[in-house]
């Protein structure tokens, strides 16, 4: 494996590391400054394309192994802020880069049935923002600046799931609740940095990790490790700590739900990976018990809890939000296997899950563009009026269910071998279960749309509503043929994580 | 042409077909005429293949998806004879289905005949694949491009039995099929299908019973007891997805999944010397009886025979149970006799329902005097699943009770004798009602005729067949023979 490190020149490809992160940044304010809603949207999504430009770049030149790094201001660490970017968290950024885009395509159709015109403007800024937050807390390589990173993306994405107010009242409630459980996990992560730091003395993630070796068995950082593993445990929707997830997704504009369903809680699981792997040793007794015994069972009680609670909610917007708790049980559960095998199936879960659900999310957005309801009788017979979304809507279900073909099936597949491997046949079981739960709540969906006769007409949305949908859906298939992008940075990533 | 090529054909060719159909959706006879056509082209291309076949088992592979996971496929006999007997079938259960939808005026013709032409390409892909997660993959969507022809009336009827089908056959197949093949994986890192099997040893006795399990269970198409609800439950379909889907593809698909397992997976010999297979014998003569048993007390005719299919899936089955080489050739004349046997009985009794809207046999009285080739017909089929000279089905059962002698299992030559005699019981007392009694009401049995050539001939030609195999039953077994795949 080439691990060459590349610094100090002046070629474009060493500074994409920062220009992923500062690109919506720097857009942020000023579509404040221009207040125009289209040329909002507009510069929105061309940051947004500039995102994913740079990351595929990125995803090319780290999939050889490499690792590239960047010194915010020239500063070396451990005193400075390193950006270090490898296969791991490259694919992160992809998938954070090309959901945005994906989503802001939508946005430009079905934001105005969710929001008064005038909040547009702000709406994108709070959006961009919060793409900032997240490409950061990917990107960087110190754990203090992962802090602020994930409360830049919190912050907005409280005001974000507010917006969902003009429509629904209880978004005000929804997000007030998140901001409170997101403020308790914010500060369980930073007492947890701070006990690292107590005990180090460094927030580079390479120093500690360095420093960690040495400091076997100190309780300040096991402790720090504790808070740390809670923190992102609720930002990640961990059960029991998911609570404030089903009615944030729910009463959410249809854009954001899309948008953090696919991508903000990857982010906390992908910074508890980090954690493990990269400032903590996951050979530790401590770490590996604490997955073993706790996260493991936390993660099957969410998969197949949250299937069947799913079964029995008649709001569509909830139904997949539990959906995705239980298919955040799937990837816990995959690193909590602390095996190569385990690691690769979470990352690549997160990101088949991630196109996964917002092509789900996002169909059924189109919906509700047509029918202003959640609930599973407004879909009634709209397989006949509403072609082509929902066919959208099967293939994205037939990916969640994991259907062989599919991108779900691939990430399925992975984590039952990971659980073989292991020896686990109970929760290999398990899986199994969980996704015939999904055949469950999904067909009863595809039933209503198909099988029922409609009582009332709608016409099919747009061509731009639909080409986002689309896309989606094409990457649920096109992912469950196509392994390269996934599995093989995955492999690359788990490499670079488990060395 | 390059035969990989040919495969491609056969699986593609359907599919376009059913592309087709919604094209024309506005114009039934070009969308027929196009449909007819193509089964015929699907036909002549699984002709080709059986033709260019030179013994060689390539694997054909068409994209990797993961390292050790491929999409491949390959040639070999059961495929071949597989492909034949669904492509061959679907001609005339199209010319039936033409027929029989414009008579009973069944809505949505072209989103009918379009997921019935997706389906063929689905059996066409699971007759060719080239490893289990190929199979698995065309399984799977076979599956799903079914359940919309099962719950096709939209009735909630329709849609209670289309549920328990789904629900059954996605349940097994994720549940326990898909188990098994990754521990296959897991173990021996690869799914390729190999004459003589993969497994090598690398599974002890009781899990290599567990493996059977799942496989045979897991196979949920193959309508093994206690996974058997599903079959009765579909038969809320038009007649013709019953004749060529639920007595042909789905379930000879299922079946075919069992035998091709056996063979290339776990390999006959070692099933035979290894005995995980001793429980499977049982079980399956069990499932033989006792849906015999429950099709004599069924009035309703699709759902009777149902079960018969039921009773008669669990012989395959059962010769995959007795692991030696007469099992796989009994089990491989079974999958094709027992096709043109219930093939033909389920187009008469759709003949039946269009000429008289009758579904019940008590009402159906005297109604062989007004309907004699429909009837006919339907005793050839019925002689033929019962297993009697002169028709087809006779061999089948003749080469399993050898090779239950062979596996040194006589209790089930007496399953199968009993079973013939059961089926004797449920089968002919139709046609006895048909030509022997006298209808209730004389005056409109009088109404009655044959309908249209287009639904009564194609039963009629699938009972010549029937008959026609007895005498080239020995073709079928050369081509296996000689292609190595029993000795």
């Amino acid at each position: 494996m080439a691990s060459e490190i590349k610094q100090g020149t002046l070629e474009l490809v060493n500074h994409l590391p920062i220009l992923q992160v500062i690109t919506p940044m720097l857009i942020a304010p000023i579509l404040v400054v221009l207040n125009n809603k289209t040329l909002s949207w507009l510069l929105s999504f061309l940051g947004a394309l500039a995102c994913l430009f740079i990351s595929i770049l990125l995803i090319q030149a780290v999939s050889d192994g490499s690792i590239l790094t960047y010194y915010l201001g020239g500063w070396v660490p451990p005193i400075g802020i390193e950006y270090r970017i490898d296969a791991a968290n490259a694919i992160l950024l992809f998938l954070i880069s090309i959901i945005s885009t994906i989503v802001l395509i939508f946005s430009y159709s079905s934001l105005h049935a969710e929001i008064p015109e005038e909040k547009h403007t702000l709406f994108y800024s709070c959006f961009l923002l919060c793409l900032t937050g997240l490409l950061g807390v990917v990107a960087t390589a110190d754990i203090f600046n992962v802090f602020v990173f994930l409360e830049i993306s919190s912050l907005s994405t409280y005001v974000l799931v507010a917006q969902g107010a003009y429509l629904d009242r209880r978004a005000l409630s929804a997000s007030f609740n998140y901001l409170i459980m997101g403020t308790i996990g914010a500060t369980f992560f930073v007492i947890g940095i701070g006990y690292i730091y107590m005990a180090t003395g460094s927030l580079n993630m390479m120093d500690i990790a360095e420093r960690v070796n040495q400091l076997s068995d100190n309780r300040t950082i096991q402790a720090g490790f504790a808070f740390i593993v809670v923190g992102m445990g609720l930002k990640l929707a961990m059960v029991p700590l998911h609570v404030w997830l089903p009615n944030a997704y729910t009463f959410a504009p249809t854009v954001v739900t899309c948008f953090l369903a696919a991508t903000a809680t990857k982010v906390a699981l992908y910074v508890l990976i980090r954690f493990v792997f990269s400032v903590f040793n996951y050979e530790d007794s401590f770490v590996n018990e604490l997955f073993f015994l706790l996260l493991m069972p936390l993660a099957v009680i969410a998969m197949i809890a949250a299937s069947v609670i799913a079964i029995f909610k008649q709001n569509l917007k909830k139904l997949l939000a539990y959906s995705s708790l239980a298919q955040i049980g799937y990837m816990l559960l995959g690193l909590s296997l602390m095996n190569q095998k385990g690691l690769a199936s979470s990352l690549v879960h997160m990101v088949n899950h991630g196109f996964t659900k917002a092509a789900l999310f996002m169909s059924l957005g189109a919906f509700m563009l047509k029918t202003k309801n959640v609930y599973i009788k407004s879909l009634r017979g709209l397989g006949k009026s509403m072609p082509f979304t929902s066919a959208a809507f099967v293939i994205g279900g037939l990916s969640l269910i994991g259907v062989p073909g599919t991108a779900g099936f691939i990430s399925k597949w992975l984590l039952l071998e990971a659980a073989l491997e292991t020896g686990y046949w109970l929760v290999a079981i398990l899986i199994i279960a969980s996704s015939l739960f999904a055949v469950i709540y999904i067909w009863k969906i595809i039933e209503v749309l198909y099988f029922s006769e409609s009582s009332e007409a709608y016409n099919e949305v747009s061509v731009l509503t639909l080409m986002p949908i689309w896309i989606l859906a094409l990457f649920c298939i096109f992912l469950g043929i196509n392994t390269s992008l996934t599995v093989d940075v995955a492999n690359m990533a788990t490499e670079i994580l488990f060395k | 042409m390059p035969i990989e090529f040919l495969i491609f054909l056969t699986v593609f060719s359907p599919a376009f077909v059913g592309g087709l159909n919604l094209i024309f959706s506005k114009k039934p006879n070009v969308r027929d005429t196009v449909t007819l056509l193509g089964a015929l082209i699907t036909f002549y291309f699984s002709v080709n293949i059986f033709l260019g076949f030179d013994g060689q088992a390539t694997q054909y592979k068409l994209a990797t998806i993961m390292p050790g996971i491929d999409i491949s496929f390959h040639i070999e006999p059961l495929g071949i004879i597989f492909s034949l007997l669904a492509s061959g079938l679907w001609i005339l259960t199209h010319i039936y289905a033409i027929g029989y939808m414009r008579g009973a005026k069944e809505k949505n013709h072209s989103r009918f005949f379009f997921f019935f032409s997706v389906s063929i390409a689905s059996v066409m892909g699971i007759s060719f694949s080239g490893n289990l997660f190929t199979l698995f993959l065309f399984y799977e969507i076979l599956t799903l491009i079914t359940f919309p022809l099962v719950s096709h009336k939209g009735s909630t009827e329709a849609l209670r039995g289309a549920r328990v089908y789904l629900s059954i056959l996605l349940g097994t197949s994720i549940g326990l099929q898909l188990l098994g093949i990754i521990w296959v994986y897991f173990s021996v890192d690869t799914l390729d299908f190999v004459k003589g099997g993969i497994l090598k040893g690398s599974f002890g006795s009781f899990e290599l019973i567990l493996l059977v399990g799942l496989f045979a269970f897991g196979i949920g198409k193959a309508a093994l007891f206690p996974f058997h609800r599903w079959l009765p439950a579909a038969m809320v379909a038009p007649t013709p997805v019953s004749a060529l889907l639920h007595a042909v593809a789905v379930v000879k698909a299922g079946v075919f999944t069992v035998l091709k397992v056996g063979v290339y997976i776990f390999g006959v010999d070692s099933l035979s010397v290894s005995g995980a297979t001793d429980w499977l014998t049982w079980l399956a003569c069990f499932s033989i009886l006792f849906a015999s048993l429950i099709a004599m007390t069924k009035d309703n005719l699709k759902a009777r025979l149902a079960y018969s299919t039921i009773s008669q899936l669990a012989y395959v089955v059962l010769a995959f149970s007795l692991a030696n080489s007469l099992g796989v050739l009994g089990g491989a004349l079974q999958i094709v006799t027992h096709a043109f046997g219930k093939i033909t009985l389920f187009m008469c009794a759709g003949s039946i329902y269009v000429a008289t809207k009758k579904t019940n046999i008590s009402d159906m009285r005297g109604l062989g005097k007004v309907m004699p080739i429909t009837f006919l017909s339907f005793l050839i089929g019925a002689i033929s699943i019962i297993g009697l000279p002169p028709m087809g089905g006779s061999w089948a059962k003749w080469f399993l009770l050898l090779s239950s002698l062979e596996a040194d299992k006589q209790f089930v030559v007496l399953v199968l004798l009993i079973s013939s005699l059961l089926n004797i019981a449920y089968l002919l007392p139709l046609v006895a009602k048909g030509f022997y009694l006298n209808p209730i009401n004389q005056t409109e049995i009088k109404s009655f005729t044959e309908p249209s050539a287009l639904v009564w001939l194609p039963p009629a030609i699938t009972a010549g067949i029937s008959f026609l195999l007895f005498f080239y039953v020995g073709y079928i077994r050369d081509f296996m023979i000689n292609f190595g795949l029993v000795s």
